[in-house]
């Protein structure tokens, strides 16, 4: 088999992730995304590994051992992920990650004392947390 | 004497150079493709338009359960590369752990069943833009560099169970414990995240007292 095969398969489902990371409101969407990169990136490991493990005679078979860490890193970063994803939406209501903007930094006319930030951060805070309760 | 150094090196050369174009006389083209190329081929376009549906379908089921496919794909591209074992556990942890826990995420955030409309975000064009010029890139540079690289599929497995168990526990032992250490520290951090909102929950529990036990089953 052409090593280009797998490459192109690879490189096309990783960008397909990066669309959904930068593309998806909701954060578990972003997740699956994030998802499908590392899957493109396991699929180049295992067939350069293949592909190493034949040509250069390689039997340290590094490619399949990062890919089963990989596996491993990634199911520890999606419990965590949702842990916080969930943590989240029980504070605000919301897994939308674009509505996460209180570190943004204030701009506008409207809110740049101090205090109109926090009388509006409040505000918000109060009707999302409403939001949460329905 | 030099002149023998010389026809020595001149006969290196042309050896060398002879290997080198039956070598490359040797790479199949890519007009006839083996039957293993030819799976790969539709197997991957099945992988690629499943990813493809994830990302933009509205329906965030939908997407939990194309991811599926998805990663169902890339098992059996992982068996057709010969790595069994590579792909039993994209199977057992992939398909049959993570995508159970995106649905319960997307469950517990009381996720819209249906069409919702604002599952893509605003960004949506740039995003198209920087994934198809990433692809472009990628693709160039990868085609470029790989056009005549050759996989030898044949012969003994590249990744059964033995070999691929042989070289972890043999080569990869310590990294392999120390995911051991990772995987307990994530679970704690997974408790802990989860708990603590279970104290504030007990704080306030009086003004809201319903939808706190869902959350025992997400853990």
């Amino acid at each position: 088999m052409h090593l280009a095969y797998p490459a192109v398969l690879s490189a096309l489902l990783f960008c397909t992730g990066l669309y959904g990371v930068l593309a998806r409101r909701n954060a578990i969407l972003v997740l699956m995304s994030v998802e499908l990169m590392l899957n493109a990136v396991n699929l180049n490991l295992v067939a350069f590994d293949v592909w190493l493990s034949k040509a250069a005679e390689e039997t340290l078979h590094s490619g399949q051992a990062l890919t089963l860490f990989t596996i491993a890193i990634a199911a520890a970063e999606i419990g965590i992920g949702l842990a916080i994803v969930l943590a989240v939406y029980r504070n605000r209501g919301t897994s939308a990650i674009d509505r996460l903007r209180d570190t943004a930094e204030p701009h506008g006319p409207d809110n740049d004392g101090p205090e109109g930030t926090d009388g509006s951060e409040d505000t918000v805070t109060a009707d999302e947390k409403a939001e949460a309760t329905a | 004497m030099t002149l023998s150094t010389a026809m020595a090196t001149a006969a290196h050369t042309m050896t060398s150079t002879a290997h080198t174009t039956t070598a490359a006389a040797d790479t199949p083209g890519f007009l006839s493709p083996t039957g293993v190329e030819i799976a790969f081929l539709l197997v991957g376009l099945v992988t690629f338009g499943a990813a493809i549906v994830t990302v933009t379908t509205r329906q965030l089921v939908h997407a939990a359960l194309w991811l599926v496919a998805t990663l169902g794909g890339l098992a059996v591209e992982y068996l057709l590369l010969t790595a069994e074992f590579i792909a039993w556990v994209q199977v057992l942890i992939y398909v049959g752990s993570v995508v159970v826990l995106l649905l319960f995420g997307l469950m517990l955030t009381k996720a819209p069943i249906g069409r919702s409309p604002d599952a893509d975000s605003g960004n949506r064009w740039a995003a198209l833009t920087v994934a198809v010029a990433s692809a472009a890139a990628l693709i160039w540079v990868v085609v470029d560099a790989f056009r005549t690289t050759w996989i030898d599929l044949d012969g003994a497995a590249a990744g059964s169970t033995e070999v691929t168990g042989k070289a972890l526990f043999q080569n990869w032992v310590l990294p392999f414990e120390a995911l051991s250490v990772l995987l307990l520290a994530a679970l704690v951090g997974a408790i802990v995240l989860s708990r603590k909102a279970k104290a504030d929950a007990a704080a306030t529990s009086a003004s809201r007292p319903g939808g706190r036990s869902e959350k025992e089953g997400a853990r």
